[in-house]
C-alpha cells in the first residue's frame, strides 16, 4: 500500500516537473529541488530497516544461530556505529571487508550458509521483496545515524585498498573511455539535471555521497546498497559487470570512504 | 629518541605487522580483472586501456596534465585516422539528429543487443533551445552554426571532433562516436544536421 501511495507522489511530481517546461531551467531545478525536500517527509527504507533488524536476531542458517556473535569491527555483536568504520581489515578473514562482504562472511561462517547461494542475487528486482543482504545492511548503516565516518588506514591491507581504489576511480576504459571521474571529478557538473557529487575534489561532496548510501530509490520503489550503487555506475560506464563483493569494490568504497571520514553517517537516505 | 624508535620497531616486528608497500600499475590492473565478469556485450578486453586512456587516467589522478610534445603528437596520430564520409556528404536529416541526441542508450550490458545506440548528447550538452534537460560537462551548443557559421572547416572540424574527439583534445571526456563505432556515419550525419543545419531548431 505505502509503496503505491508513493509512485502516485512521484507521477504528480513528474507531471508538475513536466509542466514547467516551458519555463526556463532554473524553475525546473526549483522544482526538482521541492520534489527532494518533499521526499524526506518519510522513507520507506524504515520497512527495510525493521526486516534487517529482525534477520540480525533471528537464528538461522545450518548452525541455527542469530548474527549476533557477527564481529563487525567493533567486537562480536557490535553493530552500533560500526558500519561507519567500515570497510577495515578483518584479521580472521585476512582481508579489508566492507560491510556487505562482512555480513555474508558471518552468514557463511557462523550461520554455516552456503555462500555461492547467499550472494547468487545480491539486488533485489523491481516489485521484489528486498534481499537478505540488503535488509542487514539497511539495518547496520541506521545504527550508525549520526555517527561520523571513520574509515581506518592503520593495517597495510586498508592503505592498499585506499590506493588501488583510488587508481581504480580515474581509470578510463571501455567503449566510451568513461572513468568515475568523467562525471564525479569536477565541481558544479550535471548529467541532464542530475548534479553530480564531486568526489575526489570536493570533501563536502565526498561526505554527502558516502553518508547518503544505502538509500531508498523512489525510482526504482527500493532500497539500494553502496555495492549496488558502484555496480550500477561501472554498468552506465560501459564496463563489464562489477562482481558483488570483488576486490575492487571494496577498493572503490575505501578510496570514497576515506575521503568522508569526519562526516556523520545519514542513511538509509531516500533518493529520486 | 633513538631509544624509542627501536622500541617501537622491535614492537611491530614481534607483532607481526606487515609494512604497507604501494600496489603497483600492474597488481592493481590484475585486482581490477579478476573483479568484473563478461555480459552481454560487455566483454573483460574493456578492461585493456588504450595508450590515450592509460596517460589520461594518470595526468588526472596526479594532475599533471600530459606534456604538450606528447599530447600534440597523440593527437596528431589521431587526427589521421578520422574517417569522412566517402560521399563528401557530412548533413543528414536534423529531425532524427535530435532524436539521436535524447537517446542515451548503447553498449551496456543491460542494452538489448542488435538495439540502435543513442549519443546521448543532452546528458553533457545544451543544445535545441526547447530541451530544457541538458547537463553541463561539456560546453553549450545552442546556435552552434549560428554562432561559428556553416563553412567547410568548421563542418569538416565538427565531424572529426564527434568521429574521435582526441584529435582536438587528448583528454577531453567526449566518447568517441565513430572511431569506437557507438554511432554509424548514417547517424553521425543526422547528428551534424541538428548541428549544421541552418533550418535546425539549434540555429533558429
Amino acid at each position: 500500500m505505502r509503496r503505491q501511495t508513493w509512485a502516485t507522489t512521484v507521477a504528480g511530481m513528474i507531471l508538475s516537473v513536466a509542466s514547467v517546461s516551458a519555463h526556463a531551467q532554473g524553475s525546473a531545478a526549483e522544482g526538482i529541488a521541492r520534489y527532494r525536500e518533499m521526499l524526506q517527509d518519510g522513507n520507506p527504507a524504515e520497512l527495510t530497516v525493521a526486516l534487517g533488524e529482525e534477520l540480525w536476531k533471528t537464528k538461522r542458517g545450518p548452525k541455527n544461530v542469530s548474527l549476533e556473535q557477527c564481529d563487525l569491527g567493533l567486537g562480536p555483536g557490535v553493530v552500533k556505529g560500526a558500519y561507519a568504520q567500515m570497510p577495515r581489515y578483518f584479521a580472521d578473514a585476512d582481508q579489508v571487508m566492507d560491510f556487505e562482504s562482512r555480513v555474508v562472511w558471518c552468514m557463511v561462517n557462523l550461520q554455516g550458509m552456503d555462500k555461492a547461494e547467499v550472494i547468487k542475487h545480491p539486488y533485489s528486482g523491481t516489485g521484489q521483496k528486498q534481499t537478505d543482504t540488503e535488509a542487514l545492511a539497511a539495518y547496520a548503516v541506521e545504527m550508525s545515524r549520526g555517527m561520523p565516518v571513520a574509515v581506518p588506514q592503520n593495517h597495510p591491507k586498508e592503505r592498499e585498498a585506499f590506493e588501488r581504489g583510488r587508481y581504480t576511480f580515474y581509470m578510463r576504459g571501455g567503449p566510451y573511455d568513461f572513468s568515475c571521474a568523467t562525471c564525479h571529478g569536477v565541481n558544479g557538473q550535471r548529467i541532464r539535471l542530475q548534479d553530480l557529487p564531486n568526489i575526489s575534489g570536493n570533501k563536502a561532496d565526498a561526505q554527502r555521497a558516502f553518508t547518503t548510501w544505502p538509500a531508498y530509490r523512489v525510482s526504482q520503489g527500493a532500497l539500494r546498497t553502496m555495492q549496488w550503487r558502484l555496480y550500477d555506475c561501472f554498468r552506465q560506464q560501459r564496463f563489464p559487470e562489477l562482481v558483488f563483493l570483488s576486490p575492487t569494490s571494496v577498493d572503490l568504497i575505501t578510496f570514497l570512504g576515506v575521503n568522508a571520514n569526519g562526516a556523520k553517517m545519514d542513511a538509509p537516505a531516500i533518493k529520486r | 629518541m633513538k631509544k624509542q624508535d627501536l622500541l617501537i620497531g622491535g614492537l611491530a616486528v614481534l607483532a607481526g605487522c606487515a609494512t604497507y608497500v604501494a600496489p603497483t600499475k600492474e597488481e592493481t590492473t590484475q585486482v581490477i580483472k579478476s573483479s568484473f565478469k563478461e555480459r552481454g556485450p560487455a566483454k573483460l578486453d574493456r578492461l585493456n586501456q588504450t595508450e590515450i586512456q592509460s596517460v589520461c587516467s594518470e595526468a588526472q589522478m596526479t594532475g599533471k596534465p600530459v606534456p604538450k610534445t606528447e599530447a600534440e603528437a597523440l593527437e596528431k596520430k589521431v587526427l589521421a585516422t578520422i574517417k569522412y564520409p566517402a560521399d563528401g556528404k557530412y548533413l543528414g536529416d536534423f529531425k532524427n539528429g535530435e532524436k539521436i541526441a535524447q537517446t542515451g542508450r548503447g553498449l551496456q550490458w543491460s542494452d538489448k543487443p542488435g538495439s540502435e545506440n543513442g549519443g546521448n548528447c543532452y546528458a553533457c550538452h545544451q543544445i535545441s533551445p526547447q530541451e530544457i534537460s541538458f547537463g553541463n560537462i561539456g560546453p553549450s551548443l545552442k546556435g552552434y552554426g549560428k554562432v561559428r557559421g556553416y563553412g567547410d572547416t568548421v563542418v569538416k572540424y565538427t565531424w572529426g571532433k564527434i568521429w574521435n574527439t582526441h584529435a582536438y583534445n587528448l583528454c577531453s571526456q567526449m566518447p568517441r562516436f565513430g572511431d569506437a563505432g557507438i554511432l554509424t556515419e548514417g547517424q553521425i550525419k543526422d547528428v551534424m544536421a541538428l548541428l549544421l543545419d541552418p533550418n535546425s531548431p539549434v540555429n533558429k
